[in-house]
């Protein structure tokens, strides 16, 4: 693996892009995809920052603590994320649109209270269990976890996402991946067709859920320090950032938005505190010229035309057959 | 085949069905007609298990619906379009074809990712099955493109090829012919009639009284949520009620 990142760095290197850099894209690029399998079935779920954080702390504490090697910490978290998807999906989903996305800020914000206070809530209960003051400390609220080990290899993330691909592209071919299509469109007429919405929805939710867990195992094992603040609404709304960006005609193009997204401030670090501001102007330019986001052969065309059109100023004898 | 017992819904104060009894016997075409806001779509959206009756029952093929997923029915082998047509817009006509069988097919995501020879057994049914559908509504030269795109006349046909690839054993329409010229619908209706040849049972709701001559076997007809008649067309045709509900009395007329 090292015969092929070497070089790539070497290239990556002067526009600005490390290796840890490019650690960041490919974990973003994890949770691109988790964003994107909820939208591909018409979910508008912001939940993946919130899975995030349940795979981060859970992988955390099972290599810190009871010192899993990286893979079964990553599976732990991915499993920790995928059972605790159950019980918020199955009431949240039977909402649409703007009203989930509500949902699942309010369960990202959850989780986030949740790990602020856990070591108070589990003191607490272990007092009155005992009958005597205990003292409870393991995931240290707002101070949050340090000194985790960095596990996480760049090849890791490069062979998670190779792996990723090939299912995606399976994915698409399966029923299951057709019913999720069919639910996008149309989820009455979906449930006229024979397939059992809200189970599709459901498992689509934990499919991503897992995800998430699993780019959250990775980011603990290269950060070594987690927060709960890392995980919050900022988190969410980033993520979701990475679909608009890409777009969501393909599951390249969350991958793409993540990446892009990612680099941009280190790209372009000579513009020091106005970064942020290109971030801002670059998805804003996005939006209203490339609706259909980056990854979207049909929206650049459209673009293309719109340009030759503006620069033959009159109008032009075109054939009008397209 | 198709027994409704009863049927009542409200929405809130209003009493959209109220009594209705209804058969679909085996291989028979029946029609639903009556004038706009009777009831017909509503009726049409509890037999496919939409919404739910406040009261009555229905059986289907010796089974009991009550409050059954939609998704259910179709498996049970009601099928149906919709008056406003409602097709896959971004898809091709071929996969709307071919998600529509999702119930027919049961290889797993997992069958998929290893290409499992089960998987790839039931992708060639499903396509071929897809494809044999298309011809028979002349729809092969437009497999490829977008559903959403299709003139409006081929929009109709698909609808009913999706339905029918569920592979059911009642077929609801809900106005098949809207918008069509009287050709296009003297051609759906011969088609309507070879779907009763293979063993369908159709339940047509229309305005069209061309077709419903042409294809029905019995008539109900439907007005603010009640049956006030059935019969064969040519009984309905003549039964002063059906005329007064759709000309009105000389009451009124004359009011």
């Amino acid at each position: 693996m090292d015969a092929v990142l070497t070089p790539l760095l070497d290239i990556l290197r002067p526009i600005g892009i490390t290796e840890p850099v490019l650690q960041f894209m490919l974990v973003n690029a994890i949770l691109g995809v988790s964003i994107y399998l909820t939208l591909h079935a018409g979910m508008f779920s912001l939940a993946s920052a919130g899975f995030m954080a349940i795979g981060a702390y859970v992988g955390a504490l099972l290599t810190q603590q009871s010192d899993w090697p990286l893979w079964a910490a990553l599976l732990g978290g991915m499993a920790a994320a995928g059972v605790i998807a159950v019980p918020i999906g199955l009431p949240t989903l039977r909402l649409r649109d703007i009203y989930l996305a509500i949902a699942t800020i309010g369960f990202g914000e959850v989780v986030r209270v949740l790990i602020l206070n856990f070591d108070d809530i589990a003191a607490s209960v272990l007092t009155t269990l005992q009958g005597e003051r205990v003292r409870f400390r393991l995931i240290e609220g707002a101070r949050g976890i340090k000194g985790i080990p960095t596990l996480t290899e760049t090849w890791h993330l490069i062979l998670f996402l190779i792996v990723l691909g090939y299912l995606l592209t399976r994915l698409h071919r399966s029923r299951f991946g057709r019913a999720m299509a069919a639910i996008r469109q149309d989820e009455t007429v979906a449930a006229n067709m024979g397939i059992n919405v809200v189970y599709v929805k459901n498992m689509v939710f934990i499919l991503s859920a897992v995800l998430a867990g699993a780019a959250g195992v990775f980011s603990a094992h290269l950060t070594r320090i987690i927060t709960p603040a890392a995980f919050g609404f900022d988190k969410a709304v980033d993520i979701l950032a990475f679909a608009v960006l890409g777009g969501t005609s393909t599951w390249i193009g969350p991958i793409v938005g993540a990446m892009v997204l990612t680099a941009m401030p280190e790209v372009l670090r000579f513009l020091k505190e106005f970064r942020g501001v290109f971030n801002g102007l670059v998805l804003l330019v996005v939006i209203v010229y490339l609706p259909g986001g980056l990854v979207n052969p049909a929206g650049w065309s459209r673009l293309w035309q719109r340009l030759g059109r503006a620069q033959t100023a009159s109008p032009s004898p075109s054939t009008g057959v397209d | 085949m198709l027994e409704l017992n009863g049927i009542s819904q409200s929405f809130g104060g209003l009493k959209a069905l109220s009594d209705v009894t209804l058969s679909v016997p085996e291989q028979r075409i029946v029609g639903l007609i009556g004038p706009n806001g009777a009831g017909k779509t509503t009726l049409i959206n509890i037999i496919s298990g939409l919404s739910h009756p406040t009261s009555g029952s229905i059986t289907f093929a010796g089974e009991h619906l009550h409050r059954t997923a939609p998704h259910h029915i179709t498996r049970l082998g009601i099928a149906r379009t919709y008056q406003n047509i409602r097709l896959f817009g971004d898809m091709t006509a071929l996969q709307n074809l071919i998600i529509a069988q999702h119930a027919r097919g049961h290889a797993s995501l997992l069958d998929a990712v290893v290409f499992a020879p089960r998987y790839r057994r039931e992708e060639r049914d499903l396509y071929q099955h897809a494809e044999m559908l298309l011809e028979r509504f002349g729809l092969s030269g437009v497999a490829q493109i977008a559903a959403g795109n299709l003139p409006y006349g081929d929009q109709r046909r698909l609808e009913i090829a999706r339905a029918l690839a569920t592979r059911p054993k009642l077929l609801l329409l809900d106005e098949p012919t809207a918008g069509m010229n009287p050709a296009e619908t003297r051609a759906l209706g011969e088609q309507i009639l070879r779907l009763r040849e293979d063993g369908i049972a159709i339940l047509v709701i229309e305005h069209d009284m061309s077709l419903i001559h042409q294809v029905c076997d019995e008539v109900y007809v439907l007005n603010f949520g009640q049956i006030i008649s059935h019969g064969t067309p040519n009984e309905i045709k003549a039964d002063p009620a059906v005329i007064e509900a759709y000309l009105g009395s000389d009451d009124d007329a004359s009011a």
